[in-house]
């Protein structure tokens, strides 16, 4: 086979080797523009699994790389002063420059032709009578460019602004330093690569950037002025440059790796932000399985590179989807630079979610130890502390108080005292119409008289007995009223004993559902009263916590969303406008509730759809609650009008609004979202992303086998004694 | 979990007499369900006719469309079709929804693909509401699509949620999605899960020609949905293994080939 690899970086020559020294009659070249020697980057970094692959597919080159290594255990958190360092971490790293030396020797030898210093005007001229053709020439591709549209490439910035340095620091550890300036956070990402140097990438938002005059330095200057701004962390030493250059990190997609002959491998392919550190991992990996399925497949090329395609993209995939979460924490990790250092150690180590709270405690069980018992301790931790886990340090605020962090929802009724049996520190029930005509469904429960109040009471008495807090959400259903209960599915309309519905505009919600009428003062006064008497027989029905609900597309919640308020009013318009009635029923609740006893509101973080509420109006809005006497948010999103565009149920969809809401409202949050674990709970808690975490634990057949089996033997006894008994 | 077959509907130049035999045997054999699949603008029979004629030779299987596109037609008729293959059947009738994947279906249909999202959901709130249309309440419904407001119109409308291939890992994680949109709009319980894959276990060329054929539309992805094709019996166990883990409620397993003799090699792999 006649192949012609574009570019002499890892990827190119690494498939170079592999393709020669599976078939030595393969004739392949690779072409390079830049000279041998020449090399960008200083260290690279690789993981254990891929030290493993390496291993397998050539055991020369392994060695001599790993003679090489630097191999590290620890990442440092300089922040705020202190250093914390996290251990059992598996990191190692090696110089690009001598990467390349060992492939290039080892493609040498094998016999692939190398021809450095050969630019490339057109990649047909490279692709003539081969068989096969690979761009492994780096984010900036030329095959990929030349055929963008056949691959379904799209190339887009990512995170703020970088910039790649060397010292001859020499580092223990993989370093993350938060450095604080007047213009804002700017952080530095180092790790050592061997005896003498290290890697020192140095990143902040585009505005810290402008700020700090860097857009206006040359290569030197920055340099200067880089090396001024960590003199103390790099204790005297240099940094150093190799055509160093602030730029921003660009991340490359493509629907297809492979067009015909052709095909994309490493970078061209594909990029994961720097700070995942794994560019170079992932081409070495694509060149693996690309040789591999070419061995598979000798003579169907085509199969070849589809399944090279199919084992890949997968896996690039989770890592663009990790390094994307990434990015996204350290491009605003100022709203951060509030936090505690142990939280804020914890929040950056987990923020791509490969790292969770169980998976840490396994690398470093001391690092999670002093965790737990920090957030158990309030920030204080004795020596030799331990604690449970996060979910299950109490939470309080003000005089309410739960046994732990753990929120379960019962819209059932029924199951109120049996979720608090489940070991929930609150249970909410819920949806509660606060009026007849407010009701969701016939079968909402209602709150509107003492006959409804009474029939509370034993169900909170049986969840105070379990050892929880009860809280009762109390709602009013607005546009999304009188429908079929939702085992029919939702927003259904009735057919028959329907009533009539009301929102701030007289738009219908869904398909087939009746238009509202627009509410006049009257109405929002009934309602704002009703909302208030329903607050409360709440209290005197025993519950604790009142969750007032703004979520959703239900009354409240449409007032705030410009999507459902079209109103011209003074309880429409601009955001004052579309808050004012949320906030006087809020502050009618507020006044007939017993101040021990907590608020929280169910609030949307944002629509998903381009007229709607938007994230930055939520903030502001919670910090408005917030003041107005709620003690808790619960962060929602969607629903205030069917088929919004931007709507998304992954696991733990919530968790990023609520993490924002957190941090720039400040303001106490819980947050669910289809969590499922309890490590999905430990991670968000100790990472500061919410206070509590509303859980939707699925049913499985462990309970029902862990816990028949003594039943059963109970059941048994008893017939036995019945038995005896005759 | 529960497995069912494909009626090769979609199979250019499956006959009349194909089809009610394929069904006849299927039937007769392990499999749970008949499915069907729904292309306008290709050489196939359309999905709700032969279903129509599987149940007239069929007593016992269970009838799918996995999934008929149902904006290209005309909500009253959709519903009277669908209570009518459900009548005819004695009720064994699933109905599964979506907006189909291909441009070419909607221009020949003269449908705007671009409301093909809100359609839909009209049409699945008609359903719901419409009784007066035939439809039995409790005909179970499903909706397929992997977009976001494909999974709420699915929690908000349907009893469950319609996959549209790929492996095992493909399918959990769509899977989850169709159990945190359930539970966000608060329906109780939890959705039904289907799935569905392509095999050809004697002719895998013959099944791999029909894939790439079928999913032209699709340029290169066509070739990895070919090169997905079941073509072993290992490859089926390992998917239904990898299906049934991942919380699958049914699988589907559609034909590439048109040859009766794949429903017996189907039923072996699976015994």
């Amino acid at each position: 086979m006649r192949v012609r690899v574009l570019g002499a970086g890892p990827a190119g020559l690494y498939l170079s080797i592999l393709l020669k020294k599976a078939d030595p009659s393969h004739d392949v070249a690779i072409v390079e523009r830049n000279p041998a020697d020449a090399t960008f980057g200083w260290g690279v970094v690789f993981s254990e699994e891929t030290l493993g692959a390496l291993r397998d597919a050539d055991q020369q080159t392994y060695v001599e790389i790993t003679d090489t290594f630097a191999r590290w255990p620890t990442v440092d958190i300089h922040y705020r002063g202190r250093t914390l360092r996290s251990r059992g971490h598996a990191f190692s790293a090696v110089a690009r420059k001598l990467l390349l030396e060992i492939l290039q020797r080892r493609a040498h030898e094998l016999g692939v032709e190398l021809r450095f210093r050969t630019e490339i005007a057109d990649v047909a001229d490279v692709a003539a009578g081969a068989d096969l053709v690979v761009g492994a020439d780096g984010v900036n591709s030329l095959v990929r460019r030349t055929y963008a549209s056949r691959f379904g490439a799209t190339v887009a910035p990512q995170g703020g602004k970088y910039v790649w340095y060397g010292t001859d620091l020499v580092l223990d550890a993989f370093t993350f330093i938060f450095k604080e300036t007047d213009a804002g956070l700017i952080q530095v990402h180092a790790y050592p690569f061997d005896e003498r140097t290290s890697t020192w990438i140095v990143e902040c938002p585009e505005h810290t950037w402008r700020s700090l005059g860097f857009d206006e330095m040359d290569e030197a200057e920055s340099l200067e002025a880089t090396e001024a701004l960590f003199a103390e962390e790099l204790r005297g030493r240099r940094l150093m440059s190799n055509r160093s250059i602030w730029t921003s990190f660009l991340v490359v997609r493509n629907e297809s790796w492979h067009d015909d002959n052709m095909v994309l491998i490493g970078d061209a392919a594909h990029t994961a932000h720097f700070s995942i550190g794994s560019g170079t991992k992932l081409a070495m990996e694509d060149a693996i399985a690309l040789a591999q399925a070419l061995v598979r497949h000798p003579d169907d090329l085509g199969r070849a590179l589809v399944d090279y395609e199919l084992e890949r993209q997968p896996v690039v995939e989770r890592f663009q989807q990790a390094a994307a979460d990434s990015a996204a924490y350290f491009a605003r990790v100022e709203r951060y630079a509030h936090m505690d250092p142990m939280p804020f150690a914890f929040n950056l180590l987990t923020r791509s979610g490969r790292v969770t709270h169980a998976n840490l405690a396994q690398r470093d069980p001391q690092f999670v130890r002093v965790l737990d018992a920090w957030f158990h301790g309030g920030g204080q931790v004795p020596a030799g502390a331990v604690a449970p886990s996060p979910m299950f340090a109490p939470w309080r605020a003000g005089a309410f108080e739960m046994r732990n962090r753990v929120v379960r929802a019962a819209a059932d009724v029924d199951r109120l005292p049996e979720l608090a049996r489940s070991g929930a520190g609150l249970v909410i029930a819920g949806p509660v119409a606060v009026a007849a005509d407010g009701r969701i469904s016939p079968d909402t429960p209602t709150l509107q008289d003492d006959d409804d109040a009474a029939a509370w009471v034993p169900r909170v008495d049986a969840v105070h007995a379990a050892g929880a807090r009860a809280a009762v959400l109390l709602t009013h259903a607005g546009r999304r009223g009188a429908t079929r209960a939702r085992r029919y599915g939702a927003d259904i309309p009735l057919r028959e004993g329907g009533w009539s519905l009301m929102a701030p505009s007289p738009v219908a919600y869904a398909p087939r559902m009746p238009a509202p009428r627009g509410m006049d003062r009257q109405d929002m006064i009934a309602v704002r009263d009703a909302f208030a008497a329903a607050a409360v027989r709440a209290a005197g029905a025993g519950f604790d916590a009142l969750e007032l609900d703004m979520g959703h597309g239900y009354l409240l919640a449409s007032f705030l969303s410009p999507a459902s308020n079209r109103r011209d009013d003074e309880f429409g318009g601009e955001l004052a406008g579309r808050l004012r009635f949320p906030l006087e029923v809020l502050d009618a609740v507020r006044d007939v509730w017993p101040e021990q006893r907590l608020i929280a509101v169910r609030l949307n973080a944002m629509d998903g759809t381009k007229r709607g509420l938007q994230l930055s109006e939520a903030v502001a809005i919670a910090r408005q609650l917030a003041a107005h006497g709620c003690g808790l948010v619960h962060v929602v999103a969607g629903q205030t009008v069917p088929d919004a565009a931007r709507a998304d149920y992954r696991r733990g969809f919530l968790t990023p609004l609520a993490d924002r809401v957190r941090a720039e409202a400040r303001v106490p949050v819980l947050v669910g979202g289809y969590l499922t674990t309890p490590d999905e709970a430990n991670t968000i808690l100790g990472a500061g992303r919410a206070d509590l975490c509303l859980l939707d634990v699925p049913e499985t057949e462990l309970e029902l086998q862990a816990s028949t089996a003594p039943q059963r033997a109970a059941d048994d006894a008893a017939t036995d004694a019945a038995v005896t008994v005759v | 979990m529960r497995v069912g077959v494909g009626l090769p509907n979609t199979i250019p130049g499956s006959d009349g007499r194909l089809l009610v035999e394929w069904a006849r045997r299927a039937d007769g054999g392990p499999f749970s369900t008949l499915a069907v699949l729904d292309r306008l603008a290709y050489d196939s029979i359309e999905p709700f006719t032969a279903l129509a004629a599987a149940a007239a030779v069929t007593e016992r299987i269970g009838l799918a469309t996995m999934i008929v596109i149902g904006p290209l037609r005309n909500t009253a008729l959709l519903a009277k079709q669908a209570a009518s293959v459900d009548a005819l059947s004695g009720g064994r009738l699933t109905l599964g929804l979506a907006v189909g994947a291909r441009l070419d279906d909607y221009e020949v249909a003269g449908v705007d693909h671009r409301r093909r999202g809100a359609r839909l959901s009209e049409q699945l709130a008609t359903l719901r509401d419409g009784e007066h249309l035939g439809t039995r309440s409790d005909l179970p419904v499903l909706v397929g699509g992997g977009t976001g407001p494909a999974f709420a119109r699915m929690a908000r409308y349907a009893d469950g949620y319609a996959h549209n291939g790929g492996p095992p890992r493909a399918f959990a994680r769509a899977a989850a999605s169709a159990h945190a949109a359930w539970s966000d709009l608060d329906r109780p319980g939890r959705p039904l899960l289907w799935g569905q894959g392509y095999f050809a276990l004697d002719d895998e060329r013959a099944g791999a020609a029909y894939l790439r054929d079928y999913y032209a539309f699709t340029g290169p992805f066509a070739d990895k949905i070919a090169a997905g094709n079941l073509t072993s019996a290992r490859a089926v166990r390992d998917v239904v293994r990898g299906y049934e883990e991942a919380g699958c409620d049914e699988l589907i397993l559609f034909p590439t080939v048109a040859d009766l003799d794949e429903l017996d090699r189907l039923a072996e792999a699976l015994a």
